[in-house]
């Protein structure tokens, strides 16, 4: 009996524990000030919070139905195979549009400018920048 | 006990999909708004399972599975167009 509220709390916790680190990365996705910081919200916190729910699905169904239940590892495996290489490309997508950031964005790699385009086929010219207003400017403080 | 956890875990990840549609519609440029669609596509994952959960079956984890492995797809194919301006070529 004492083994079954055990794996109640269990379940609790993990579902609890997952809807936060959801949330935390996806708040972390709407508040960071410029892409790459942007980056980091979903490619680790959402995924540790749908590995989270995904083990309490398992747990839950191990338990209530008879058998074991690892389809859900599956899904777990899949998303953390697939999550870095997502964010691989969206960061490199990033550095190949150009896009602006903070002077706390550290780094800029000139390497990526004509390389990994290939060929010097660029799918879009890099556009001018329109410029931005005094708030932004204060609020961002552009390095470029 | 197991029913206010998931209503917690639900409100998370609702409150999340909202954040995600927010920044999904004032996303500065494009990568912006690719992030937040492959952001909404794993909050709908979870937002699947848990309903697998509340009514007790596991018919949806087949769902589950192909959202996830089409969304990784589609994050490649538009990635691959915006470095490229192809995608297969």
């Amino acid at each position: 009996m004492a083994f079954y509220v055990f794996l109640e709390w269990l379940i609790g916790l993990l579902l609890i524990a997952g809807g936060l680190f959801a949330f935390v990365g996806s708040l972390g996705m709407l508040q960071f000030k410029d892409f790459f910081m942007r980056l980091h919200g979903p490619t680790k916190g959402t995924t540790l919070g749908i590995g989270c729910i995904l083990m309490a699905s398992m747990v839950y169904f191990s338990v209530v139905q008879p058998g074991l239940h690892v389809q859900e590892l599956l899904i777990t495996l899949f998303l953390f195979i697939t999550a870095p290489v997502t964010g691989h490309m969206l960061a490199k997508t990033g550095l190949h549009m150009h896009l602006r950031y903070t002077r706390d964005t550290r780094g800029s790699p000139p390497e990526l400018r004509d390389e990994d385009v290939g060929q010097g086929r660029v799918a879009r010219p890099p556009r001018p920048r329109r410029p931005a207003s005094e708030g932004q400017k204060r609020r961002w403080r552009l390095r470029r | 006990m197991l029913d206010t956890a998931l209503w917690i875990s639900l409100a998370l990840i609702v409150a999340a999909l909202a954040m995600n549609v927010v920044r999904l519609a004032r996303g500065p440029d494009i990568p912006d708004r690719l992030l937040a669609l492959d952001t909404m596509y794993v909050n709908c994952i979870a937002l699947i399972v848990l309903l697998g959960l509340w009514l007790n079956t596991k018919v949806y984890f087949e769902a589950a599975i192909l959202i996830a492995m089409l969304g990784f797809v589609s994050t490649m194919a538009i990635c691959r167009y915006l470095l490229r301006g192809d995608i297969i070529e």
